[in-house]
């Protein structure tokens, strides 16, 4: 019994160590050939269209209603405790831009589109279109991967900034409807607190999200078990993948940009 | 030329290729038949680089390609390869006309503007000249096969390999496969392998075929020498091959 779980153990902590150093090399790739060859700068303006203008659409419908509901769940919590709503729009703004924005424009991106790259360069390894890249000159690295790195860490911040603007506007519409605050009051509330390194700390910390996106996206899709069933799970499992590091990651990065100040 | 030396390959602690040797010479038609699982197709992606073997030399035009590890090295040899997958391994977001001429940007030092009228000739050449616009996902199997045929000799390689270039295929397209495989040699003199489990394809347009069984080459040689072998394993595989549909050919290899 001692001896199965201790098999089991190592066996696990040798597949992680295959994977991570797999993860790596990929990233080496990556770095090598960014400077290595011409950008394909065709594929990264079609995949920042892909992932960033057509995901447009649910990030501003995501963010308006997360403001929405922002603004009136701390407008009647703070009506119930201090008789009126207070600093609504501080609120609102501090919890979208530095958290919620862009931890759900992420997680809506890494579903949306993530799942898309993961399902795409799977298809594109089990029916040989990989090594059709070799044997016309390039290489998925250089084809593939990089435009989809660059096109991420363009568009999911900007992305973040179309949530922030969006949430807030959503915070302002409940508030000024449903909570009856004034709109200079809304909006005082805000310019009155929020710094540029409140909106930084938030906006910062989307390039680190699109980066591990972009990585487990490319990463599952590049080594996908063959046929229908290992593309369509190693697609599963880079959208959860994803989603899960971002929420971790985002601690993470959260203390080390305070600890720089950032706050 | 291309000369294989001792290539091993092992997969999964079974040896592919166990030794493999051969030799193919400029201008040639060289086909690879055996049974299958024995290692066809893990051959041909050796001597392009697509997979590296455990041992042994590929030496092509005087360069061991197994040796090489930088990857633009490799492109550079890549050149003079023009590789047909066995599904075709089409670009599903490109359409044809992009798909044919995708490899004259990183192959070639053609001009851009000379790109679409190259890739309007080889389709013309494989009988495609109205898809150029069409996706992939729109073709007939026998016309992806001819896309990226079309899209395998758009750089005007020297060598060409074909991976099961008529598996799946039903028997009218089959023989427009086979005869632009042979228009092609013919008239660009292309150095083809042609690995296939089709017996009757490889005996007619070959001027040598190997039998690769147990990771090695058996028998190599003429299609007339193949038939009169001896051995057993050879003989029985070829007429079995033949002997599933009548199919004539002219004795004494492809004519030319």
């Amino acid at each position: 019994m001692t001896s199965f779980f201790f098999k089991s153990v190592g066996e696990r902590s040798l597949l992680l160590a295959r994977k991570l150093g797999a993860v790596a090399l990929m990233l080496r790739s990556v770095a090598v050939w960014l400077f290595r060859a011409p950008l394909e700068t065709r594929e990264v303006v079609r995949q920042s269209v892909r992932i960033g203008v057509e995901s447009l659409s649910v990030t501003i419908l995501t963010s308006f209603f997360t403001g929405m509901v922002l603004a009136l769940q701390m407008g009647y919590t703070s009506r119930n405790w201090f008789n009126e709503p207070l600093y609504i729009g501080t609120m609102v703004a501090f919890s979208l831009v530095k958290e919620l924005a862009p931890v759900l424009t992420s997680i809506v991106v890494s579903g949306r589109v993530g799942a898309a790259v993961t399902a795409e360069i799977g298809t594109m390894k089990v029916t040989e279109q990989i090594d059709a890249l070799y044997t016309l000159g390039t290489n998925p690295t250089r084809y593939l991967l990089i435009p989809r790195y660059i096109a991420f860490m363009i568009t999911l911040p900007l992305l973040t900034v179309f949530a922030d603007f969006t949430g807030v506007m959503g915070g302002f519409l409940v508030s000024s409807v449903k909570l009856n605050v004034p709109s200079s009051v809304y909006w005082n509330d805000i310019f009155t607190f929020m710094k540029i390194s409140n909106f930084m700390h938030g906006f910062i910390k989307t390039f680190g999200f699109a980066f591990m996106i972009a990585t487990v996206s490319c990463y599952k899709g590049l080594h996908c078990e063959e046929g229908a069933e290992g593309v369509g799970k190693a697609t599963t499992e880079a959208v959860v993948m994803s989603m899960v590091l971002v929420l971790v990651l985002d601690y993470f990065v959260s203390a080390m940009l305070v600890a720089v100040g950032l706050i | 030329m291309i000369e294989v030396k001792n290539l091993t390959k092992i997969y999964s602690g079974r040896k592919v290729l166990d030794g493999a040797g051969a030799v193919i010479l400029d201008g040639e038609t060289f086909s690879v038949i055996g049974p299958s699982g024995c290692g066809k197709s893990t051959f041909l992606k050796c001597v392009v680089g697509l997979t590296r073997p455990d041992s042994g030399a590929i030496i092509v035009d005087g360069r061991n390609v197994a040796e090489i590890e930088d990857e633009l090295e490799m492109a550079r040899v890549r050149r003079n390869f023009g590789y047909l997958f066995q599904g075709g391994a089409l670009f599903d977001s490109l359409t044809v006309m992009e798909n044919v001429t995708f490899g004259l940007r990183y192959l070639t030092d053609i001009p851009k503007k000379e790109h679409e009228r190259i890739g309007r000739e080889k389709l013309a050449l494989v009988g495609l000249e109205n898809a150029e616009n069409l996706k992939p996902a729109e073709l007939s199997g026998g016309m992806k096969k001819r896309a990226a045929l079309a899209r395998a000799i758009a750089a005007e390689p020297k060598y060409i390999l074909y991976d099961e270039p008529t598996t799946g295929l039903d028997p009218i397209t089959s023989e427009l496969v086979l005869e632009l495989i042979s228009d092609m040699a013919a008239k660009l003199r292309i150095t083809s392998i042609i690995v296939t489990h089709d017996i009757k394809l490889a005996f007619t347009i070959s001027d040598r075929i190997a039998m690769l069984n147990n990771g090695r080459f058996e028998v190599t040689g003429t299609p007339d020498e193949m038939r009169a072998s001896a051995d057993p394993v050879v003989k029985g595989f070829i007429e079995e091959g033949l002997s599933s549909g009548a199919h004539q050919r002219p004795p004494g290899g492809r004519g030319r």
